[in-house]
């Protein structure tokens, strides 16, 4: 006779509709009226995704490389900086640009990076966070390692990280589930599941239901929420930050939202995408819902929002102009491709650097 | 016959061998419906189904792994990583199982794969694009280690990958994937995975280089026959097994030799060259040998990576104080 040894189940939630109402019939955390709050990161959604154009018409106009874009993911990535701590640690992946403006990297960096320069993974911002990361999903064991350096050393700062539904296939992340059970980790890992993983699907990625139940698999509390609402967002990573931060071990949260964008700007996703999948998804995208909630709630109009919009529009801008000065008039020098390598230049790379320097304006040496 | 670039030759290639032969199936991510973000497998999917060319989840020690299982098991997968940078995870794999399968079961087992990625820099591709990890798998062994610098090699290159009955990394110079048409002919006929290709005699000087770096030394080669020089430019094409004759025969000929590559240099294939052209003892050398290549440096994000690369000048002037040696 079998006996059931484990089960689990996944919840979903969602507080906000996609037409800006609370969902009836739910508990709707105090949050939902902490509009000061609210408002704040409404803004800062709404500065993202105007950086965000920018960053593509910088692209398209030649004066950016290849650009992840972050459109449609602005809740769940404004909840996740929002809810940490100056002195937790983020290990971004590479368009999580709205949770790293919460923690201060400035605009200009996102560009400098995005631009080929260097200097823009020395962005503002707390020093100890990670720098964007392009290999998938091997920010997560970063973030682990992190979250052990915090627990050996009893400090109450937390660790947390991204992934995508495409990462979410990877060893990376499902040994750093494992990692952070075992040890119980101060560790939150997000899954920013946004449906695509350049072209493939996230029905390509495995048959399981959920992707949060790789995490209760690995023995850790997870749960799935609506990526597109901000209230469920923030909610879940108060939650767990917080539990992490008082020593009760690591966390999974499942984002459920889309990338209403090409991959990258290198991408073309009609050739692999249905366009009326994206037409949809627009019905429920993070920022009109949470406005219609704050104009509901009477804390927003058109007014303020004809403000936000014109502030936005000219502190992008500025972004734009400081990183094209930059690029410009303060170019990194070609010796810059050495100076970081070690703490202390080794003898066969200073030869190197002095011929580098000797002819700037090309590369190779014998 | 066909005007085609190299990246056309890669995709005709598969093509071939897939009508040739039902073992061989196409893996990797973004394969499929979307042909690869360069389009390498542009059309393959259409044409051989979703169980031929297979778009995976995201996992390269996945394919990398899975790649090995299938190769032992009488299929022959060619997978593809996205991009050179992401080969990195799959190591374990290629090291411990791939190049040594054959040897450690004493030939019961075999593993007749291709692994094919695009490799280097020069597009202006995001960090971690842009590397050039050739003698990284070239020091594996039991591997063969090829690189195509022509649509034509591209497609007797791959061909003969392919039907090799043992493991091949097949890496495929982006920055040259839509420099070139030449004329190819899907005939079927591969090119030898053991030789060196002479592109051009001379007696003066050889120039030694592969992959994408073939432009740039083509174009010094141009600008050192107007001042008169003669010079063999030779395409290694193949760096594990290396055919060391040809390059030895050259070189003894013309008495100078400037290998060209943009790995850097620090225990690189530049440098085996190099060192096996000494080992060869030949008497006939008039000057020493050169290596022009890229730093030992992390490749620089994509506004610095051509101050990185090998230039023409710095190729000329290599040439130029090797010829100075009398
Ligand atoms: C190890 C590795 N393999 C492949 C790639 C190429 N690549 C970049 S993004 C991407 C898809 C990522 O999808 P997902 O994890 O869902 O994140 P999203 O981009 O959708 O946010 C791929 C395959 C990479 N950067 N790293
Ligand atoms: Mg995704």
């Amino acid at each position: 006779m079998a006996r059931t040894v484990a089960a689990f189940k996944v919840d979903h939630f969602q507080f906000l509709g996609s037409d800006g109402k609370l969902l009836d019939g739910q508990q709707v955390p105090a949050l939902a009226r902490d509009f000061e709050r609210l408002t704040e990161l409404y803004k800062l959604m709404v500065l993202t995704r105007t950086f965000d154009k920018k960053a593509v018409a910088l692209q398209r106009t030649g004066k950016l490389g290849t650009y992840a874009s972050c459109l449609g993911h602005e809740a769940a990535h404004i909840a996740i900086g929002a809810s940490m701590q100056e002195e937790d640690c983020f290990a971004p992946m590479y368009r999580e640009y709205g949770a790293q403006f919460c923690r201060g990297v400035k605009m200009s960096d996102v560009l400098l990076y995005w631009g080929g320069d260097e200097r823009g993974n020395d962005f503002s911002g707390p020093k100890h966070d990670f720098a964007w990361c392009v290999p998938i999903a091997t920010q997560c064991l970063h973030a682990a390692g992190a979250a052990m350096a915090y627990k050996l050393r009893q400090e109450p700062r937390v660790a947390v990280s991204v992934v995508g539904d495409g990462g979410s296939s990877k060893g990376d992340f499902l040994e750093a589930i494992n990692a952070a059970s075992a040890w119980k980790l101060p560790l939150v890992l997000v899954i920013v599941n946004n449906q695509w993983a350049i072209s493939v699907p996230r029905s390509k990625q495995n048959n399981a239901a959920t992707l949060a139940q790789k995490g209760i698999a690995g023995g850790l509390p997870s749960i799935q929420v609506d990526g597109n609402d901000l209230i469920a967002c923030l909610w879940a990573m108060d939650k767990a930050v917080t539990a992490a931060r008082q020593g009760k071990g690591a966390f999974v949260i499942e984002m459920m939202t889309y990338r209403l964008s090409d991959h990258t700007t290198a991408d073309d996703a009609r050739r692999y995408r249905p366009q009326d999948e994206v037409d949809d998804a627009w019905d429920h995208e993070p920022i009109a819902r949470l406005r219609r909630y704050l104009i509901d709630q009477q804390v927003w109009d058109d007014e303020r929002e004809q403000t936000l919009l014109e502030e936005s529009a000219e502190t992008v801008q500025q972004a734009a102009d400081e990183y094209l000065d930059i690029v410009a008039n303060k170019p990194q020098p070609v010796t810059a491709m050495f100076d970081y390598m070690y703490a202390e230049l080794p003898h066969d790379l200073a030869e190197q650097r002095a011929y580098a320097e000797e002819f700037p304006e090309d590369g190779g040496h014998h | 016959m066909a005007q085609i670039t190299l990246i056309e030759g890669v995709t005709l290639a598969l093509a071939r061998a897939m009508k040739e032969d039902p073992s061989v199936v196409v893996l990797g991510e973004d394969v499929g419906v979307n042909g690869g973000v360069f389009r390498a497998t542009a059309g393959l999917q259409q044409e051989f189904g979703d169980e031929r060319v297979i778009d995976t989840p995201l996992a390269e020690v996945m394919i990398a792994g899975m790649t090995v299982g299938m190769a032992t098991q009488g299929m022959k997968p060619v997978a593809e990583a996205q991009f050179c940078g992401f080969t990195m995870p799959m190591v374990d794999h290629l090291m411990c199982h791939a190049g040594r399968m054959r040897n450690r079961t004493r030939g019961r087992l075999s593993c007749p794969m291709v692994l094919r990625f695009p490799t280097g820099g020069g597009i202006h591709a995001p960090e971690h694009h842009s590397e050039s990890p050739e003698a990284l798998f070239a020091q594996m062994p039991g591997l063969r280690v090829v690189m195509p610098s022509s649509p034509s090699r591209a497609y007797g290159l791959m061909l003969a990958a392919i039907r090799d009955p043992d493991p091949v990394i097949f890496m495929e110079p982006k920055r040259i994937y839509r420099w070139q048409k030449e004329d190819v002919i899907d005939d079927g006929e591969e090119l030898p995975l053991d030789v060196c290709f002479t592109l051009r005699d001379g007696s003066d000087l050889t120039l030694v280089t592969w992959g994408a770096m073939i432009k740039e030394t083509l174009q010094a080669a141009d600008q050192l026959e107007q001042q008169g020089i003669s010079v063999e430019v030779i395409d290694v094409a193949t760096i594990s097994p290396l055919d060391m004759d040809t390059i030895i025969e050259s070189v003894s000929r013309t008495g100078r030799c400037v290998i060209v590559q943009e790995a850097p240099r620090h225990c690189s294939v530049a440098s085996e060259i190099a060192a096996s052209l000494a080992d060869a003892g030949i008497f006939d050398l008039l000057a020493p040998v050169k290596r022009v290549c890229g730093y030992d440096t992390v490749m620089p994000l994509y506004r610095n990576e051509m101050k990185y690369m090998p230039s023409v000048r710095r190729i000329v002037h290599a040439a130029q104080q090797v010829l100075e040696v009398s």
